[in-house]
Order: structure tokens, then sequence, then C-alpha cells
């Protein structure tokens, strides 16, 4: 019986469906044989989850086994107690294990803990009477103790606070095993007891978390393991790296940072990558400490990014996310995108994506890089960020600087518009992306004059169209169009629409969904209206004015006295009408529904004394709602208020601009009043047509003075450093004075014009090289040479910079001593593909060339893309004239004109 | 919760043995396994033991034909977790003399017993191999 039921382990394990065999293991739990029973639990516990009908049959067992005299038997249950008890059945069990604490059996007694822990995993409430169990760490046995640190652990997690009383034992504990005064039997590989060490350092370390009483007293010991770890063995940097953990973790003491900066510098020289990995987590926990820790690192950090490993990299640019400076924010962020781009899982991606955003919200340099970077974001994982990433940065274009700069703000706007018309034609952008580029083609489109409206609206009609089946994207294409429309009307255009945008909105005025329908009549509406009227309903750049709605329309007193007066029946509040709870408030329908429909666990709650709607006044914070101004009709409609009607002409009377308590995220952190503790209350609606919610909840702390400061001292350390990795740790702003810092400043200068900038580049590629020299172990980032094959870039730092220089500068050279180094074998092919594509002017001599291998065919490449490879370049003189004479022989050209440009023309 | 699995499987894929700590239905437990192999399989011995994998990060050694490939949370030490896999392959080759992947499948019972004493709840409970083996060899002089 028992090779059959392991037979159906196996089955399950191999993916298939079992659950015929369920109840013959639950069977065997009744044998008499202690193999048999046991096997069974076994199985029952692979089978089965805790929810499992077939549980109730095996409780009985399990408590009759509990009772065994055989600790064996008993150890069998507790395991299957485990696995299998629920909250519904803990207390069925609860009474015997805890009987078993005190049994005489070690192996009882930590399986008896380990059953209280998984009940306290369940439901905490349940064992909460017995918790003062887990705090006698006294007992006997080691392997008992150790145990118990694991649910200490957890309430320590929970709580450390009262735990604090233990600090004592836990390091008198944790020397003991230190120094070796647990049996044998627990060492492993020479270390005393390693896995307890490790739980107890992690305990230390929640317990000394800002405590710095509680740290005092461990230093000593965490000190001393810093000593006597064995750092030849995995185990000894296992608990090396816990010990990092928990001094980074607890109140900082300098010898022990300085120990602990020393481990991970070995970590990170060391060879095994898996140590690398530790390094870097290290590193990345300490640097939250001791920023400067990371100076001394910066070549490992490169390296580890750039190396082909997936998980250092991604543990990598976790060590760059939190070591972000407004100094370093544009290389990370770039790099990351860069990354992001590269990988398809969509999990990692959104984490990183979102990781951008936030990098660039919180260090932004200039609000152009920042819609740059959010542009880029958005184009290559538009649908896995956070919306509310999208209404952020529509809100930064509508809110420029926040400054009184106005031309500023317009190149901002114009910019933005302008890169938007350019994206716009691509295929398979994102939902969230093309709502940011409608609407702001929609409000600032026209503003410049640069654009007409036939032309944005007849891209916005592109988009309605190329994305038929997108809702939310037409809609917002279609509001675009009333704004844009709205502006020229105001002012005092004629207004022809497209024929294709006619077509448009009469095809979403019989749209099923109702809010395109509205959208499309409404702009029907707004377009046979005159200048005047739409200037009111569509003002033109006011999205950011926001504007403040009188919930309880106090307006309209006066009309309700007037028809009390004529004998009309007054209101009641809803709390006080009884048995009409959902029909005339909006406001709590969803709460009603909640509570009419399913079963309440929690207790009643008192009813709630609500306002009468029309007395309080509206200056009272809670009860005012912030609303956007150009569609006054539906906004209200939607909103709470819809329980009073006649609102359509309340519009112009009660509202006005409040400002305060409105915070200016971008530029100087300036909030118009120190009221932004009422942002919790008033919901701000930013901007036409954005439905967007608590915005400025998003933004509260911003220190950005802080960390501008930061970043001219940041930049005065990091001069010093002429490392390619001073990009990373300096600032881009310093990498003028140090050439040699040019992982970046080369990508970007080397525009493909190569014949343009030919000084700048031959400067920056040498030095380049001279760094990679330098920095042997270190390959070159691949930006560096980012227009060429990765080939290329392996072989660089081999090559004389001095040489390449030379190459570089004599232009007449620069194509054919480029091809010369190392050309492998794959890249000649390469060659070859790119010759054979190529009009040849006739020429069909390519046999007949005259010299040894591919070097002639090479040459074939135009000049500008053979520069890439510079890094090849080694400019020997005689075989250069040779292969120049070859090349010219087959351009029928005479030797005696070099002219380098005549052949970039008959090359094309 | 620390340990949330603990896999052995062998290098045609094979799951030999497979623990979970906290319930996934068998359509999951196979789309896990299938993922997190071909992603560990793939790698070489240059790269490092450990693999990212959704909310898990996995630690994975490799003896002869078989992988060991434990899914832990975040905040565990992987090192450690390394470590624990070599003790586990220790203690069974104290049991068994020189174990191998016959005797996980012909044994598949024992392997588990020694699971069990060694994690329970996901966590750490026993590393002393002759506590770990002595239910164990109780159980077999028994029988």
């Amino acid at each position: 019986m028992k090779e059959f039921i392991i037979r159906l382990v196996y089955v399950e394990m191999l993916g298939h469906d079992a659950s015929f065999g369920y109840i013959h293991a639950v069977k065997m739990t009744h044998d008499d044989s202690l193999l048999l029973k046991r096997t069974g639990y076994l199985a029952v516990t692979l089978f089965l989850n805790e929810d499992h009908d077939l549980i109730i049959l095996i409780v009985n067992t399990i408590q009759k086994d509990l009772k065994s005299d055989n600790y064996l038997v008993v150890c069998a249950a507790l395991n299957a107690v485990c696995k299998l008890i629920n909250e519904e059945t803990i207390p069925a069990v609860l009474p015997q294990v805890v009987e078993l604490l005190g049994h005489s059996k070690e192996a009882v007694r930590k399986k008896a803990i380990m059953a209280l822990h998984r009940f306290y995993q369940r439901s905490p409430s349940s064992v909460m009477h017995l918790v003062s169990n887990f705090r006698k760490l006294c007992d006997n046995d080691p392997g008992v103790m150790g145990a118990t640190l694991c649910p200490l652990f957890d309430l320590i997690a929970v709580d450390a606070n009262s735990y604090k009383d233990l600090v004592i034992s836990f390091v008198s504990i944790l020397k003991q095993v230190a120094e070796r005064r647990l049996p044998k039997t627990y060492d492993y590989h020479q270390m005393p007891a390693p896995f307890i060490q490790i739980r107890l350092l992690k305990i230390l370390a929640l317990l000394g978390s800002g405590d710095r009483q509680a740290s005092e007293n461990m230093y000593t010991v965490v000190g001393d393991i810093f000593r006597k770890c064995d750092s030849t063995s995995n185990i000894g940097n296992a608990v090396l790296y816990e010990c990092i953990c928990c001094v980074s973790s607890i109140y900082p003491n300098p010898k022990l940072l300085e120990a602990a900066a020393d481990v991970i510098s070995r970590f990170l020289k060391s060879d095994s990558h898996n140590l690398k990995y530790m390094g870097i987590d290290a590193l990345s926990r300490l640097i939250k400490i001791s920023p400067e820790i990371a100076e001394q690192h910066q070549l490992a950090v490169i390296d580890c990014l750039e190396d082909p490993d997936d998980t250092l990299k991604r543990k990598t640019f976790e060590l760059l996310y939190r070591m972000t400076k407004s100094s370093n924010v544009e290389v990370i962020v770039d790099r990351m995108i860069d990354y992001m781009i590269s990988i398809n899982d969509n999990h990692y991606k959104t984490e990183i994506a979102s990781r951008c955003v936030e990098l660039a919200e919180q260090f932004a340099p200039s609000n152009h890089w920042f819609i740059q970077t959010m542009n880029k974001v958005f184009e290559h994982a538009g649908d896995l960020v956070n919306s509310k990433v999208a209404h952020n940065l529509m809100r930064l274009i509508a809110e420029g600087f926040g400054e009184d700069d106005d031309t500023a703000d317009c190149q901002l706007r114009s910019s933005a518009v302008e890169s938007y018309l350019r994206i716009i034609g691509e295929p398979k952008l994102p939902s969230a992306f093309l709502q940011v580029i409608c609407w702001v083609l929609g409000e600032y489109g026209t503003a410049g004059g640069k654009y007409s409206a036939s032309y944005i609206t007849g891209k916005l009609c592109d988009v309605a169209e190329a994305h038929s089946s997108n809702d939310t994207v037409k809609a917002y294409a279609v509001t675009a169009l009333m704004k844009v429309y709205a502006f020229e009307i105001a002012a005092g255009r004629k207004v022809d629409m497209l024929p294709e945008c006619q077509s448009l909105i009469e095809e979403l005025s019989a749209s099923h969904s109702t809010d395109l329908q509205q959208r499309a009549y409404e702009l029907q509406a707004v377009v046979t209206l005159d200048a005047h009227a739409v200037e009111i309903i569509m003002p033109s750049d006011a999205s950011c004015e926001d504007i403040e709605v009188d919930k309880n329309l106090s307006f309209l007193d006066s009309y309700v006295e007037r028809s009390l007066e004529q004998g009309a029946q007054p209101y009641i509040p809803e709390n006080e009408r009884s048995g009409m709870i959902n029909i005339c408030n909006f406001r709590s329908q969803d709460q009603h529904d909640t509570s009419t429909h399913t079963l309440r666990f929690e207790a009643y709650e008192l009813p709630k004394t609500s306002a009468p709607p029309r007395i309080s006044p509206v200056s009272l914070a809670p009860s005012t709602e912030l609303v956007p101004v150009p569609e006054p009709s539906y906004p209200v409609e939607t909103h709470h208020v819809a329980s009073v009607p006649s609102v359509s002409d309340t519009g112009s009377t009660e509202l006005r601009l409040r400002l305060d308590g409105v915070q200016k995220k971008w530029g100087r952190p300036t909030y118009s009043s120190p009221a932004s503790s009422s942002s919790d209350s008033t919901s701000l609606k930013a901007v036409n047509g954005v439905t967007q919610s608590d915005v400025s909840s998003t933004s509260t702390s911003r220190t950005r003075d802080s960390s501008y400061d930061s970043r001219s001292a940041q930049g005065e350390i990091s001069s010093e450093k002429k490392k390619l990795a001073a990009s990373l740790f300096g600032g881009p702003s310093k990498t003028e004075k140090r050439p040699s810092s040019t992982s970046h400043k080369v990508a970007r200068s080397t525009s493909p014009a190569v014949e343009k900038s030919q000084g700048p580049k031959a400067v920056a590629s040498s030095t380049t090289g001279v760094v990679s020299e330098k920095a042997a172990p270190l390959q070159p980032p691949p930006d560096l040479l980012d227009l060429g094959e990765p080939t290329v870039t392996s072989s660089a730092p081999s090559v004389d910079p001095f040489k390449q220089l030379e190459g570089l500068l004599d232009p007449t050279q620069a194509t054919s001593a480029a091809n010369y180094g190392a050309v492998d074998n794959t890249k000649a092919a390469d060659i070859m593909s790119v010759y054979s594509e190529f009009p040849t002017s006739g020429q069909s001599s390519v046999i007949a060339n005259p010299l040894p291998t591919n070097a002639g065919d090479a040459n074939l490449i135009p000049g500008l893309s053979t520069t890439n490879k510079t890094g090849h370049a080694k400019g020997p003189n005689p075989r250069d004239a040779l292969e120049k004479d070859a090349l010219v022989r087959q351009m029928g050209v005479t030797p005696m004109s070099q002219n380098p440009n005549l052949f970039r023309d008959l090359l094309g | 919760m620390g340990i949330r699995f603990i896999l052995m499987v062998n290098k045609q894929g094979q799951t030999r043995l497979a623990q979970y700590y906290e319930y996934l239905t068998l359509e999951e437990r196979r789309a896990l396994e299938g993922e997190i192999v071909r992603k560990c399989l793939a790698r070489n011995e240059q790269q490092c033991s450990f693999v990212e994998h959704r909310t898990y990060k996995i630690v994975y050694r490799r003896y002869a034909s078989l992988f060991f490939l434990v899914g832990v949370d975040n905040g565990e030490n992987e090192l450690a977790i390394l470590e624990f896999i070599h003790l586990l392959v220790e203690t069974m080759d104290r049991h068994f003399g020189n174990v191998c992947e016959l005797d996980i499948m012909f044994h598949l019972e024992k392997a588990h017993f020694m699971l069990e004493e060694m994690v329970m709840n996901g966590c750490i409970v026993e590393t002393s191999k002759a506590n770990i083996l002595t239910p164990i060899q109780l159980m077999d002089k028994a029988s």
C-alpha cells in the first residue's frame, strides 16, 4: 500500500490529478505501523490544503495521535498539524499542542513550538494568550531554542518594542553560539551553528533599529563575529553578510561600519558572482548610512552593471536606484530605460518603469528632460505604469515651472507638442500615452501658433480612427478636438471642420458609449456657439485653475425659500427617511449597496450625523470640492451634488479660484499657503476633462532644495576621480572638466555625422581607450561605441589610443584604417552583406582584388559606418597605402587623386 | 515566512521532489516549476546562483545531474540558503551513502521526512544532522 501512495505522490508531482487516491492516503494515517502512518501523513500534507473537505476526517486521527505514547507518532501528527490545521480547527488541537510544550522529548517540544508558530501565522488572535511561551528561551536543547527563534522573529517584526527586554538574552545566546558552546553536531563547515547565528542577527537587526541603547549592547558581539568569521567558506560569508545587514540596521557605530565596509570590498573584489551579488546587496544597505563608501567601489559596481548575468544586473540597478541623487539621475535613469527596453519580463518591467518614474519625479534636473524621459517610459511600458503618472505628466505640462516665466512655459509646451506630433504616427502606442498626447495636443496644440488647427485636428482624428476599439482614447481625442475648435472660435477665427472629423463626430454621436456620445454632442453644440460664449465655456490655458464648487448650493436658498412659501414640500435629508435609502442620494449609494447586499461581520457603526445640505456655510473645508471649470455641466452631475436639481445656471455665480493648499510640484517648493493638510479633505480636480483625483496627496514631501545642495557638494568630491564610473557616482555636470568620464558624453556627442565631429570624437574615443586601459578588468560600457557591433567593444581595450587618434585625425585614413584591425570572420560576413547591397557603380573587380583576405571588401563600406569601428584602427601605414591603392583601382580612379569625398560620392 | 518551496529537478527538467510551504493549485505549481526550471537550467556555472522570479528569489545549486531549487522571500539571506542546500545534501549523503538521483527517486518519502525535520512553516528549524536522522533511523528499525 505504501508503494501505491508514493506513486500517487509522484503522479501529483509530475502535474497530473491524483485526487481519486486522496482518501487512501487519509486511510493510511490510521495505520498502526509507524512507517505507514507517517507516510500517510506525508502524503496527506502533500495532497491536501487546509481547506480541503477531507481534513475533517483527519482531525480526529491527529487528536488521537497527539496523545500517543510513542513520540515519533506525536511528531508525525505535529507535522500534519503544521500543514493541515486551519483557523476553524485550531481550537480542536490547541490544548493538546500546548500540553506538548512540556513534553520530555526535545523533538516534540520543538515541533509543538512550530505548530504554535503556524497557528500564529494563520490566526494571531487564537494564540495571543500563549505568546509568553515563546519568550521562554531557556530551553536546554539548542534545537528547541533555535526553533523558538522563528516565531519570535515574526513577533518582533510586528512589534519590536515589547521585546526590547530580550535584547540582553539574545546577545548572550549569540555570544555563546559564537564561542562554540553549542554541541558539535550543530557545527557546519567549522562554523558554530551558523543558521542560528544568522537568525539571531536578523532578530537583533530588528530590535536595534533606531534604538541606540539596545544597539550599544550588540556592538561587542557583532564585532566579535566580524573577527571570527571564516571568510573563505560560503557559510562564513553568509554570516558576515548578515552582520552587515545587522550593522546597517542598528544605530550606526563607526568601528562596525568600517568592518562592514571591509567585508563589502572583499565581496565585490571576489571572482565569485555569488559574493559580488551579496556585496552589491550589502552595499545598497550600507549606502543609506555612509554614502561615501560607494566611492571606492565604483568600478566594481560598473562592472556588475555590465555583467551579462541578469540577476547581478538587477541587483545593481537596485543599488543605483538607492544611490540616485539629482547629480546622477540622468545617467541612471537613462540606463534603467535602456535596460527596461531590452527585457521582456513584464513583472520586472513594471517595477523598473515605476522606479524610473519615481526617480524622475524626485530628481528631474529640468522639465524638458522629465518630459523626454516620461515619453520614453510611456512609449515602452505605457500600459504597465500607474495611470497617476500620466496625470502627473499632464499636470506638469500644464503648470509649467510654477513661476511667472511664461516664455519658458511656452517653450516647454511647444517642445512637448512637437515631440508628440512626431511620436503620434507610430503604431502600437500604449493607451495611457495616447491619452496624454491627445490631451496635450488639445490643450496646447494650437497655442504657439505654429501648427494650424486643421493640422492638429487631422492628427487627432487619425488617432481616434486608429484606436477605434479604445473608448478612453477616443474620448480624449474628441475632447481635444472640442478644445481646439473652441480656442479657434474664441480667437475669432472661422472654423471649418475637416470632413473626416465631421464623419468621426457623426459616428461617435451614435456610439454605444454614452460618454462618447455626450462628448460628440457637446462638441457639435460648442461649434455652433459664438465666440464670447465659447470663451466662457472653454477658457484658453485654464487647466491649472482650480475651481471651487459650492456643494451645498447655498445660492439656491432663496429659490427654495420661494418654493416653500408657495407650498412646496420641504426636503427631508436621506437619513431621516426610512425605507428609501438608495433612491435620492448618490453619495452614499456605494456604502448602502454593500451594507444591504452582503453579510456584515464587523459591528454596526453609529449613525452618521450628516449636515443638512442647505445650511452649512461654503467655507467649511470638508464640504468643499474642487472641480474643473470648462465643463460645468457634467462634472457637477457626476459628483455628489446630484440630489439637488437645477445646477446648470450655477457655474459662474459661485465659482471662484482657490489656490491655497495647491502645491507647486515643479520648481521651488512653494506652497501658496500652509494649508497642505487640507488636501485630504479636498480632492483636487486638475485640468480640463482629465478625470484625476487626489493630486495633491501624491506630491507631499519633495525637498528639492536639499538635493540641489548635495549636487554641488557631490561634484567636488568626485572631481578627483578620473574613472569612467565618475559619471555615475559624480555627476554629469562635471563631465566637461574630466574628459575621461565620458561614458555618456561620448555616446551623445558622436553623432552619425562623423566627418563633422571628427575632432571631438577622436579625443573622446581616445580618452576612453585610456580609461579602459587603466581599468583593466572593466569592459567599456556599450554606450561608448554603441554605434557598432558588440564584438567591437570587447577588443577595444587592447588598442593604442594614440594610434587610434592618428587614424581619426587624418580624414583620408579614417575610412581605410578603420577596417584594419582584428576583423574576424563574422564581421567579414557582415561586411560582405553590406557590400552586396551596394551599388558598386559598375565595378565588378572585387575578385581581382590584390589584397589578401577581405580587406578590399571592407573598404567599400561607406565612411559613415566604418568609423564606428575605430576601436580597431591601428593605422599601419604600408598596408594602408596598399589598401588604398586597391580601393582606388577598384573604383577606377587614378591613385593620385586621394579625395575621400569622391569615394563617398561614388559610394553614395 | 522565509522558504516558500523546495524543488529537486534533474537535468532534463523532470521534478524529483517538490515541497511547498504555501498552497498552490496543481496548475500553478506546474506553471511555476516550468518557468523557473527553464530559467535556472539555462544559466551557466559562472553566473550567480540566484534568480529573481516574480516575487520569489530562487536559490539553486547543482549536484551532478540534480538541481536543488529553493524559492525564498526577499528578506532571506541567499548565501545561507545556498549552504542550507548543501547541508541537506550532506544529510542525505550520510543517510544514503553517496546520495544520487536514484536514491531520491526510490526513497522519496525518506527525503521528505528529512525535509520535514529540517524545515517547518518555511523556517529552518533543525541543522544538526544527528537530530534530523534519528527519527528516520528509528522508524527503519521499527519496521
